[in-house]
């Protein structure tokens, strides 16, 4: 069994227009929920937590991933994040050789601030470098220039921290072109991990509205799979190989903490608006919150989620009460839609006798042969993988599957 | 509430008037006869509820009254109670025969119109029909209490009509009361009393027939000569049926049954029959122990002009739908239909109808009251099909329009009449020429407005012409139509191929010199109606083997490629859940997913034509020639 910890900084010194995450650009949001005394309350939560957990049964092992995300994390002072991670391992304890990333603005870290990161037990620092294009970087708003990157990278690879970088393609305005020199940008930062996202354009943001308004071009779903193609051509030939249909990683570096919620691990959360997930595991018996349930043969596991304004959050801190603002309890429909949407997404694949285990059936051999001419999975064997295509389509690739498994 | 002393069965003539009101829709005809039956005292103020003579929720919703009622109203005068029977008519175009059934039970008739308004089409043409019926006519302008009402404009455009002076004009508002008393001496006064011959055999016209789900068929008369008494058998004239009368009666806002109906009476009767094919409207009703030699004129068949398919959404609703048209047709002896296959939409019926609103009320009646989530088929016309071989064809689908050489194909063509501001002359000429339309005479009805007079392929009209003709006029003007023979005309059939596959239910009949213009337009529509899928789609449009307009939906490359971290799973998986539950709203063609709001956009046909649409339909003309 696989624990992990997810920690939420719901922090930005300002905030992006294409990003709709739980953050805040202001540093005192009321009732003690300030940026300077953040890690306190989250160490309050940890407490709280684990007299939940303890309440309710659940054991976990010591902890074998910490990420932490927002947000922008590295907007707290680096002894902070530290100081998080001690608590985590005084309450839980941590596994030996644990994952430890955070998540970082290029603005936000210098030297000491990595360094004193990697004192505190931290092994990998994921950089939000979104383009290597002045003008792109520009629309998304970001206020780092390509240099500054360069620069905080070389600082956390010469502290000993695995640096991933993170890039955006199909920003409005963003040619093929520009899209390749980001690339290449990225490769010739000589790190082990990339995780590459289309720009997904959500209504309520600023960039919403102004392509709303025909103030900017909206994204176009061919100009975004040219862009994933030719990304995946290109790290593939530098050894970056995909794992995970956004994730790349010479072997060996992948991110073990996402992994985790791919593979339906166990995972607390700590912050404003941060997902918990409990898997229904032999032995265990998950009740109360999100499994109230007669039949309990009919939970698959719970998902529990805190209150996102981080005011309202602290406010329950403060009352010694689980922040929480619900739980889900995982229905055996949704926990077939779960393992096949997740395992779908990734290199190692969903194997069948995985399908068995949660839906009692699995795929006609006819239709994975049909699946694999239409050019959307490999050459079928125990594990049904995604090809390119099948990467690129990767919902009506769920939707084939799960349409082939009677449930 | 007072009782009247003229009782059913025992009323002279010369005491009774009956009327009917002919109103154009929201010109406001139920609220003066709801104020009617208060002031008459038959409803008390508390029973009265609002347009009280509309019984069913759509005609209350869109104002419209399908059905005619009849109503035996007291009213006193000069110590004189008289017996008022007023009959509520429909008012739309698609009832024209039904109207003319209720004028043919009438002396005299209300010319209601809306003082905002003026006089519609459809009233006019209704008004025409009243004089040629000799009704004799009270002309009323309604709510007059209204800041926008244009009263002295309206009076003299109805006085230049009919032929009255202005100050015969009379004002009312139904909404105040103010008039209507008036309005009720004037009745009395002015519609002449009844004529039949009291002591000959009996004779009664149906002028309507209604199915209630307690009584059974209900059948509206109006006496013209003798008497009917409820103990002797009955006989229907054009049917050549007879029957024992279960009920005979007025209703005085609710049935009362009475021993008799004299000569001049209105009410109603009941016999026991299921179904109001039974009972048909315009019928001559006789007593089987002393029959007339001659039943009453005018009696015909109503006779569907418009034929749409009509599929469940769901096929698993097939039988639903049978037996929801099945307890429709108990009501609406015009309705007819046959199962129908369609390989796109699966197992349907095809519908004839009087009329696009008669099709429209059918088809919400049957999703409001049975629940029916239904797909309609563009509506079309009957074209009857001569080969070269000399085989008739009469064609009232077009996936049955005949293969091979045609000879000749005949059309029905109306008569249209449009009432416009002439400021709107131009626009609704040049529509009127788009669709085929031939000018015949145009004439002022007053200063501002014209009544414009085409002769027009029926098929134009059921298409797109209404919904055009209100936009280019700015909803201002008003039509009516009517039947008027059949012409013989160049038409093709275009098919519409989604990925090389022949959908039956777009194919279109329509003329030669339209058939550019219809396949560019559907194919540009579902190019943009159908989601992008795995592979490409090739949308054609085809006169028979020879392709005139195609456009591609490109290949899907990607579909959504967001993130899916811890916090994202439930959202990615309840998007996934909606994915499926509108799986299940799409009707597969061959290998192509095409969603229902398609099918159902796609044969609504109330596109504006767009610049670069023209340029495609002249582009494909101009290759063909």
């Amino acid at each position: 069994m696989t624990y992990e910890l997810y920690i939420h900084v719901p922090f930005c010194l300002r905030r992006c227009g294409y990003c709709d995450f739980n953050t805040y650009t202001a540093t005192d949001l009321g009732e003690g929920a300030s940026r300077s005394n953040f890690a306190q309350m989250a160490i309050r939560e940890m407490h709280i937590l684990k007299r939940w957990q303890l309440e309710h049964g659940i054991e976990e092992p010591p902890i074998s991933t910490i990420f932490f995300g927002g947000g922008t994390p590295t907007t707290l002072a680096a002894e902070d994040l530290v100081a998080l991670v001690k608590a985590a391992g005084d309450i839980w304890g941590i596994e030996d050789g644990a994952e430890i990333t955070t998540e970082a603005n290029p603005d936000t870290v210098d030297e000491s601030y990595v360094a004193t990161l990697k004192d505190g037990g931290f092994t990998r620092i994921s950089f939000g470098m979104q383009s290597a294009v002045p003008h792109v970087l520009h629309t998304l708003d970001r206020t780092h220039t390509p240099e500054n990157v360069s620069e905080h990278v070389a600082d956390a690879q010469r502290v000993g921290l695995e640096v991933s970088v993170d890039l955006i393609y199909g920003t409005p305005g963003e040619s093929v072109e520009d899209w390749r020199v980001s690339v290449e940008t990225a490769l010739a930062l000589d790190v082990n991990h990339i995780s590459a996202y289309a720009l997904s354009l959500e209504p309520t943001t600023k960039m919403g509205r102004q392509v709303r308004r025909g103030e900017l071009p909206a994204p176009d779903d061919d100009d975004e799979a040219s862009k994933y193609e030719i990304a995946d051509r290109l790290f593939s030939a530098r050894g970056l190989h995909w794992y995970e249909i956004s994730n790349w990683a010479k072997p060996g570096f992948e991110s073990r903490h996402n992994l985790g919620y791919w593979r339906n691990v166990d995972w607390a959360a700590i912050g404003p608006g941060a997902h918990s997930h409990y898997a229904q595991t032999e032995g265990r018996h998950l009740h109360g919150e999100g499994a109230a349930t007669q039949d309990a043969e009919e939970c698959f596991g719970i998902r529990a989620w805190d209150i996102a304004f981080p005011r309202v959050w602290a406010h329950q801190l403060n009352q010694d009460a689980l922040p929480w603002k619900d739980t889900e309890r995982i229905d055996r429909t949704a926990n077939i839609e779960e393992t096949v949407m997740l395992g779908l997404r990734l290199r190692e694949g969903l194997p069948l006798s995985r399908i068995e285990e949660v839906a009692a059936s699995t795929p006609e051999p006819a239709v994975l042969r049909r699946l694999c001419d239409e050019g959307l999975i490999e050459e079928p064997s125990s594990v049904i993988v995604p090809t390119l295509r099948g990467r690129l389509l990767n919902d009506a690739l769920i939707s084939r599957v799960l349409d082939s498994v009677a449930y | 509430m007072s009782e009247p002393n003229n009782q059913a069965g025992f009323t002279d003539q010369s005491l009774i008037r009956n009327f009917c009101i002919i109103a154009h829709i929201d010109h406001g005809k139920s609220t003066v006869a709801d104020r009617i039956l208060q002031l008459s005292g038959i409803v008390s103020d508390r029973e009265m509820r609002d347009r009280f003579l509309d019984r069913m929720d759509i005609e209350q919703e869109r104002g419209i009254t399908i059905k005619s009622q009849a109503v035996r109203v007291p009213w006193t005068l000069d110590g004189q109670e008289y017996t008022l029977g007023m009959i509520d008519t429909p008012g739309h175009v698609d009832f024209t025969y039904e109207v003319s059934r209720a004028l043919a039970a009438c002396e005299g008739a209300v010319l209601l119109v809306d003082a905002t308004q003026g006089i519609e089409a459809q009233t006019l043409s209704n008004l025409y029909m009243a004089i040629e019926h000799d009704l004799t006519i009270i002309p009323v302008l309604n709510k007059i209490d209204l800041p926008s009402a244009e009263t002295e404009k309206h009076a003299e455009e109805i006085a230049g009509l009919i032929g009255c002076d202005v100050s015969d004009v009379l004002r009312v508002s139904g909404k105040t009361g103010e008039g209507v008393e008036q309005l009720l001496n004037r009745i009395v006064e002015e519609i002449p009393a009844p004529s039949g011959d009291a002591s000959a055999p009996a004779r009664a016209l149906i002028f309507d027939s209604v199915y209630d789900s307690y009584r059974g068929i209900v059948t509206y008369i109006r006496m013209v000569d003798g008497e009917l008494k409820s103990r002797e058998k009955i006989r229907m004239m054009g049917l050549s049926t007879v029957h024992d009368p279960i009920e005979l009666g007025v209703i005085s806002p609710d049935m009362v049954p009475t021993k008799a109906l004299g000569a001049g009476e209105v009410g109603y009767v009941i016999t026991g029959v299921k179904d109001v094919g039974q009972s048909k409207v315009g019928d001559t009703i006789t007593a089987e122990n002393r029959r007339a030699d001659e039943p009453l004129p005018g009696y015909r068949d109503p006779k569907p002009m418009v034929y749409a398919g009509l599929f469940p959404v769901d096929n698993a609703q097939f039988p639903d739908l049978r037996d929801a048209l099945d307890k429709l047709k108990l009501n609406d002896a015009a309705l007819i239909y046959e199962p129908e296959t369609s390989v796109a939409l699966g197992f349907g019926f095809r519908c004839g109808f009087l009329g696009l609103l008669h099709m429209e009320i059918v088809a919400e009646r049957l999703s409001r009251e049975f629940d029916l989530d239904l797909i309609s088929t563009a509506p079309n016309v009957t074209y009857d099909v001569t080969m070269e071989d000399g085989s008739l064809h009469h064609v009232n689908n077009p996936s049955e329009f005949p293969e091979g050489k045609v000879k000749r194909i005949v059309e029905p063509v109306v008569a249209a009449d449009i009432i416009t501001p002439k400021e709107f002359i131009g626009a609704v000429m040049e529509l009127c020429q788009d669709h085929r339309g031939q000018m015949g005479t145009m004439e002022y009805i007053s200063t501002e407005r014209v009544e414009m007079h085409y002769t027009m392929p029926l098929a134009e009209i059921v298409f797109d012409f209404f919904d055009q003709l209100k936009s280019r006029t700015k909803g201002y003007a008003s039509l009516d139509y009517h039947e008027s023979g059949e012409q013989s005309a160049d038409l093709v059939k275009v098919d519409i191929l989604i990925q090389g596959e022949k959908v039956d239910a777009f194919s279109a009949v329509v003329h030669r010199d339209k058939a550019y213009a219809y396949g560019v337009m559907m194919t540009k529509k579902l190019r943009e109606l159908i989601p992008r899928q795995q592979f490409e789609i090739p949308i054609q449009a085809a006169i028979g083997s020879r392709i005139i307009a195609r456009e591609t939906i490109r290949a899907l490359r990607k579909d959504v490629l967001a993130k899916c971290y811890g916090g994202d799973i439930t959202r990615k998986r309840k998007l996934l859940e909606k994915q499926k539950a509108g799986k299940k709203r799409m009707k597969m063609l061959g290998r192509v997913e095409v969603p229902q709001e398609a099918f159902i956009a796609a044969l609504s046909t109330d596109d504006s034509t767009d610049r670069d649409t023209k340029d495609k339909i002249r582009a494909a003309a101009k290759k063909e020639n």
